[in-house]
Parts: structure tokens; C-alpha cells; sequence
């Protein structure tokens, strides 16, 4: 189904969705709102915070991305011996485990730089990747979940899963955060 | 191919556009990290941010695959004059990302009433919603007519490419702009 190019045809097929979307985006703005004291102490976490959402996203429409084309191609099913599967998720794993660290890092280097770096570098580093090795996971059973349901619904993934995997490992990123915060720190 | 082939070959494929989103990720971080007194100022503000960022990803996202698609079966010439259904796309853009920007700061300001949380008033959120969404979408709408149109000119899918930059730029225009509408609002509200 295409759909017309006019501002009325555009909005009708994407504002519902968005004006959702932004609802449960509201939800994470609320667990981010529950530790805004903490943020506010240690602006190192709140350097993290835009870093940490958007990655575990990207991660995960990375992935669904894949998982949908696979699926498209026909080269996908879904048993957990399959190798587009596994050979998928692993790579999400190792991504994350690559990336975080290097993002914990950057933001206390930052906030060293503007010479508010309150917390110990090894714990920014381990609050990203603790966070990051977390957000995987997620990031990986939103993705099954979605593609498969999806597929259970003979919707086709590129409309649906992309958006729902990207929005909800927004949210899971901050409610993440949120939970290793309360550990490490 | 093995899971290992398979593993390799996602992990190359997806790392450098993570990289980037990663640089335009902490960027952003940076300038939220230096908005601590905008943010303490204007209760509630913190809350809107995740809705106000997912806003112009999704937006401007869509807005780059509308164009490339439109690229693709030759509905759209990648030049920059004036074209109907460039305009159209990119006015549903802007309407559609305000209006999400504005429900956004109703929603926010209802469930933090509701939780009888400290709030700012509604007109200063709606008033912040309004310029954020409105200075960061021309910025957006700018970066990706641009980098598709030209990206397409080039050469290169432009499919790829929306990805990676409004990941990127969303979050660093959306964040930039957040804070000069935070502080043009405080400034003409006497706040």
C-alpha cells in the first residue's frame, strides 16, 4: 500500500502511530523523572542518557532490520538452532559488549573535559556496560518477539517491527539505566 | 553460511553506523549534561525529553524513506526547486512533529498533575514544544532533503544513508534546539 504524497494522506497514515508512540516514549520520560536527582548530581549519567537510548534503538532496529530481510528472502525461520538467527543475536551481543564500554568512557572524558566528572571512571564504564551487555538481551527477545509476531499476523516486519523494536528499546534503555543505576551507583 | 559467517558479517555491517550515532549520542548527552539549570528551572522538562528526541527520529526517518523511496520509482527529481510532493512531504513532517511535540507536553503535564509531581505550567512546556519542534525540524528537514537528494545524485542508496543521519542528527539538532527554545521561553516569559 503506497501512500499519496499530500500532507492529509501522510498524516493520516502516520500521525496515529506517532501520537502513540509518544505516549510510551512519556513513560520512559517518567522513569527518567523518578532519578532526576541523581542525574542532576552526576552529570556523567546524564551524558549517558541520550547515548544509552539511542544505542540500545539503533541496536535493536539493526537487527530487526536484518531479521526482516531474512524474512523477506525466506532465508529465516524461527528456531533457535537457525543460523541467521543465532549468528544475528551473538552479533548484537558483541556489538553492545564493543560499544558501551567505549561510550562509558566518552562520557566521563566529557564531563572531565567540562570539569564536572563527580563519579569514577571505572564506574561510568561499568554502568554503560553493564547497561549495554542488559539492553542486548532486550534488545534481542524484543526483536524475536516483534518479527514473530509479525509474521504470526502476516503483517509485513518493515512497517511494524522496525518501529514498535526501536520505541520499545528506547524505553527499556531508560528503564535499564534506571536499574543499574540503582546498583552501581 | 554459520553462525559465525553470519555473526561477522552484522558485526562489520552495523558498526560503523553505530559508531556514528554513538558520537552524535554522547554530543547530545554533553549538552543535556550542561542543561542542569534548565532542567531544574523547568520541572517536567526531563520527562518530555525522550518523547521530544523519538519524535524526530520518527518523523524525519520517515520523511528520508518517503524521499528515497520516491527517488527510487522516479516520482521525485533530486533537485532542489520547488516541487509539490517534496513540499507536501516535508509540510506533514513539520505539522506531524509539532503536533507530536505539543500532545507530548499535554500528556507529560497531565500524568505529572496526576502524580502530584512538580510541574512548570502547561503554556511554558506547550511554549518549548512549540519552538524546540519547530527550529529543530527545519534544521532536520534541511539535513535530510540535502543528504538524500545529494547521497542520490552520487550514487549511493539512499535507503542506507537516512538511517545513520537522523539517528545522528536527531538527536543532536533535537537536543541543541531544545535548549535554546528552554532558554528563549525563560527569557521572554520572565521566568
Amino acid at each position: 500500500m503506497q501512500t499519496e504524497w499530500s500532507v492529509r494522506a501522510i498524516t493520516r497514515a502516520t500521525l496515529p502511530v506517532l501520537l502513540v508512540l509518544t505516549v510510551v516514549e512519556i513513560g520512559s520520560g517518567l522513569v527518567l523523572g523518578s532519578f532526576e536527582a541523581t542525574l542532576l548530581t552526576y552529570p556523567s549519567l546524564l551524558t549517558l542518557v541520550p547515548v544509552t537510548i539511542g544505542t540500545a534503538g539503533n541496536l535493536g532496529s539493526v537487527l530487526a532490520a536484518r531479521l526482516s530481510t531474512a524474512f523477506h528472502l525466506g532465508t529465516l525461520s524461527f528456531d533457535p538452532g537457525d543460523d541467521q538467527l543465532a549468528g544475528n543475536a551473538v552479533a548484537t551481543i558483541a556489538l553492545a559488549l564493543t560499544i558501551f564500554p567505549v561510550v562509558g568512557a566518552g562520557a566521563w572524558l566529557l564531563s572531565l573535559a567540562l570539569g564536572n566528572a563527580r563519579l569514577p571512571l571505572l564506574t561510568v564504564v561499568g554502568v554503560a556496560l553493564a547497561s549495554g551487555a542488559a539492553l542486548a538481551v532486550v534488545a534481542i527477545a524484543v526483536t524475536l518477539v516483534a518479527t514473530y509476531a509479525a509474521y504470526r499476523f502476516e503483517l509485513d516486519p518493515d512497517d511494524v517491527v522496525i518501529p514498535v523494536v526501536t520505541n520499545a528499546c528506547d524505553v527499556l534503555g531508560v528503564v535499564v539505566l534506571f536499574a543499574v543505576v540503582q546498583v552501581l551507583v | 553460511m554459520s553462525v559465525r559467517e553470519v555473526a561477522a558479517q552484522a558485526y562489520r555491517e552495523a558498526l560503523p553506523a553505530l559508531s556514528a550515532s554513538v558520537v552524535g549520542g554522547l554530543f547530545a548527552g554533553v549538552v543535556l549534561g550542561g542543561m542542569r539549570a534548565e532542567l531544574r528551572a523547568v520541572p517536567g522538562l526531563l520527562v518530555l525529553v525522550p518523547a521530544l528526541l523519538a519524535t524526530r527520529g520518527n518523523v524525519y526517518g520517515s520523511l528520508g524513506a518517503r524521499l528515497s523511496t520516491g527517488l527510487h520509482q522516479g516520482l521525485v527529481e533530486p533537485a532542489f526547486e520547488f516541487d509539490d510532493r517534496v513540499a507536501a512531504a516535508v509540510a506533514a513532517a513539520l505539522g506531524n512533529g509539532i503536533l507530536a511535540s505539543l500532545f507530548a507536553s499535554v500528556v507529560a503535564f497531565l500524568v505529572l498533575e496526576l502524580l502530584a509531581a512538580s510541574v512548570a505550567p502547561l503554556s511554558t512546556l506547550l511554549a518549548i514544544a512549540l519552538v524546540a519542534g519547530l527550529l529543530s525540524g527545519i534544521a532536520l528537514t534541511v539535513a535530510v532533503v540535502s543528504v538524500v537528494f545529494v547521497g542520490f545524485r552520487r550514487g549511493y542508496n539512499p535507503d542506507t544513508l537516512v538511517g545513520p543521519l537522523v539517528t545522528t542528527t536527531g538527536d543532536v539538532f533535537g537536543i541543541s534546539f531544545l535548549l535554546l527554545a528552554v532558554r528563549l521561553v525563560l527569557a521572554l516569559g520572565g521566568m
